[in-house]
């Protein structure tokens, strides 16, 4: 059993009339790792999400969570998995406590609601109604919701969206908390930059279909394999010795900042290597790492922002 | 899952009370309303329309259980609009519980209301004391599970909460009209009658009147088996046809 993976997709397929949403997916997800399904808004990444949390069933396709059929035992599976759904709202004056004492009451082994709220952050906001909690708030009430069960694994979609970065980064250490309690996290997300800090892997959906899946850096070594480094100087030979650098794609220069790009892992290493050997003096120096963005650009041909 | 059903249900209840205009529309408008047409007409006898004088609880009644399934169809557009709907079913609660739970909301409230004016208007419309209250209320009850069944399938209908309170009112107060409670179902046109004979208020109205006046249940078997085929037909094609977001 240890070796099974936790989520297990294979091929499904969902139609809404004649729009395909979800085209001949598959992907595993492990115990453990934090998953994510990434890609513009509408690639079809909550359909297939909703599909595994058994709340659509799709045309065709099999799926597994946790050795269970999510559409024929959906309420079984209910008890062990926990999930935040994307813009969900709760009834507009219900109270934080009361919302999770209902949930807290729906599961046979529910974690104590109170230690949650203070955990999250909530417990001076209990008493609350929820049409009065900010965006943060209300996400982190979310968040409680699908912790209350004290879940295998746990379902995030689109969690950030709508926050300010500084909720955002606040979101992104509760689920790297919820990683580190040993749970398996699937999560969607249209920001390559929460999928590159959160994600031990990811699935790039584009228009139904998986592009790719691999770990964040491994997407970036195949896909984007170049690399940039930006570097100032007043030397006047050094565009010379720089251009000379085996590897090397492009140098461009303007009034002695360089921009130098070109494929491989020891780019960097060589150019500095170049400059030491030149003794040339250096003001400035950075490098700059493709992101899943150019990734996504490269395997899509289309921007992920719409 | 009953577990669920009563703290849904009791939930409901709080987030209904909390709401401002939510009680004053519910149960104090009806009842202001009720003792005002009986200060008007309560004292003055005579020539008032039979609906007024004879059958006037079984009207009050109708229009409050109309009233609470247009709010359930409203409410239940809300939830599933605002994705509610949806976040309570990705829990172990049945889909089934929490429309139930806001059923017994409305009947809850309803049954409040219906109390609360026959309170208030005792003064001016003194129910005989041979009428059968707690078999009226019943036959209430039964015609109102009947009626929002076809609340139900409104709500599958209407496309967003904007249009779930015109829509529900253009399909649910006409069936007063048809009921036979103003015209005898057997003086309409015959196309009316044909509607008439399908919709569950002609029959809750034939039973309340008859039931309010003395008669005995097995006098209006064949009513109650209209409201049963219709409760059982409406909630078949809701459970197929509901769209939960």
């Amino acid at each position: 059993m240890a070796d099974q993976p936790v989520i297990r997709v294979a091929a499904i397929r969902k139609a809404y009339g004649r729009t395909v949403a979800v085209d001949d997916v598959s992907f595993d997800v492990h115990q453990g790792e934090i998953f994510g399904l990434i890609g513009p808004n509408g690639a079809g990444k909550t359909t297939t999400m909703e599909c595994v949390e058994g709340l659509r069933s799709p045309d065709s396709g099999r799926i597994a969570v946790l050795g269970m059929d999510p559409a024929r035992d959906a309420y079984a599976l209910q008890q062990r998995i926990g999930v935040q759904l994307q813009e969900a709202q709760l009834q507009k004056r219900i109270t934080v406590r009361e919302a999770v004492e209902l949930w807290a009451s729906l599961y046979r082994a529910p974690l104590d609601g109170q230690r949650l709220l203070e955990q999250l952050g909530l417990i001076d906001k209990r008493n609350a109604w929820f049409m009065t909690l900010s965006g943060g708030q209300k996400q982190r009430l979310f968040i409680a919701l699908a912790l209350i069960n004290d879940p295998e694994v746990v379902f995030l979609d689109e969690l950030t969206t709508g926050l300010d970065p500084q909720a955002r980064r606040a979101i992104w250490e509760l689920v790297r908390g919820i990683h580190d309690r040993g749970k398996t996290v699937c999560l969607t997300t249209h920001l390559m930059e929460e999928a590159e800090r959160l994600c031990d892997r990811v699935a790039i959906i584009d228009r139904g279909r998986i592009v790719d899946i691999a770990t964040p850096a491994a997407l970036i070594r195949r896909h984007a394999p170049e690399q940039t480094v930006i570097l100032a100087t007043a030397d006047p030979l050094a565009g010379e010795w720089l251009r000379a650098i085996p590897g090397m794609a492009s140098v461009a220069e303007q009034s002695g900042r360089f921009t130098l790009r070109g494929a491989g892992e020891d780019l960097v290493s060589r150019t500095i290597q170049c400059l030491a050997d030149h003794r040339v003096m250096v003001t400035d120096f950075r490098t700059e790492r493709a992101t899943l963005e150019d990734v996504f650009l490269k395997l899509t041909g289309h921007s992920i922002r719409n | 899952m009953l577990h669920g059903l009563w703290r849904l249900t009791w939930l409901e209840v709080k987030i209904f009370v909390r709401e401002p205009l939510g009680v004053v529309g519910t149960v104090g408008v009806p009842v202001v309303v009720f003792i005002a047409l009986g200060r008007m007409f309560g004292h003055a006898g005579g020539e008032m329309p039979r609906a007024v004088t004879v059958d006037l609880p079984i009207l009050a009644a109708m229009i409050l259980v109309l009233s609470a399934v247009l709010s359930l169809v409203t409410i239940v557009s809300i939830y599933r609009e605002g994705g509610i709907l949806k976040r309570l079913r990705a829990t172990p609660l049945r889909p089934h519980t929490i429309l139930t739970a806001h059923v017994l909301v409305k009947l809850l409230f309803t049954a409040v209301t219906l109390a609360a004016m026959a309170l208030a208007g005792r003064r001016y419309y003194p129910v005989a004391p041979d009428v059968p209250i707690a078999s009226f209320a019943l036959a209430l009850f039964v015609s109102t599970v009947s009626i929002i069944s076809i609340g139900f399938l409104i709500a599958s209908a209407v496309p967003t909460a904007r249009f779930a309170q015109p829509i529900g009112t253009l399909i649910l107060y006409p069936m007063l009209g048809l009921s036979g409670l103003f015209v005898p179902v057997a003086a309409m046109p015959p196309a009316l009658q044909v509607l008439a004979r399908v919709l569950p208020l002609t029959y809750a109205v034939a039973l309340l009147r008859g039931i309010w006046h003395g008669d005995g249940w097995l006098r209006h078997a064949g009513d109650l088996a209209a409201l049963a085929i219709i409760f059982a037909v409406c909630t078949a094609v809701s459970a197929k046809v509901f769209r939960w977001e």
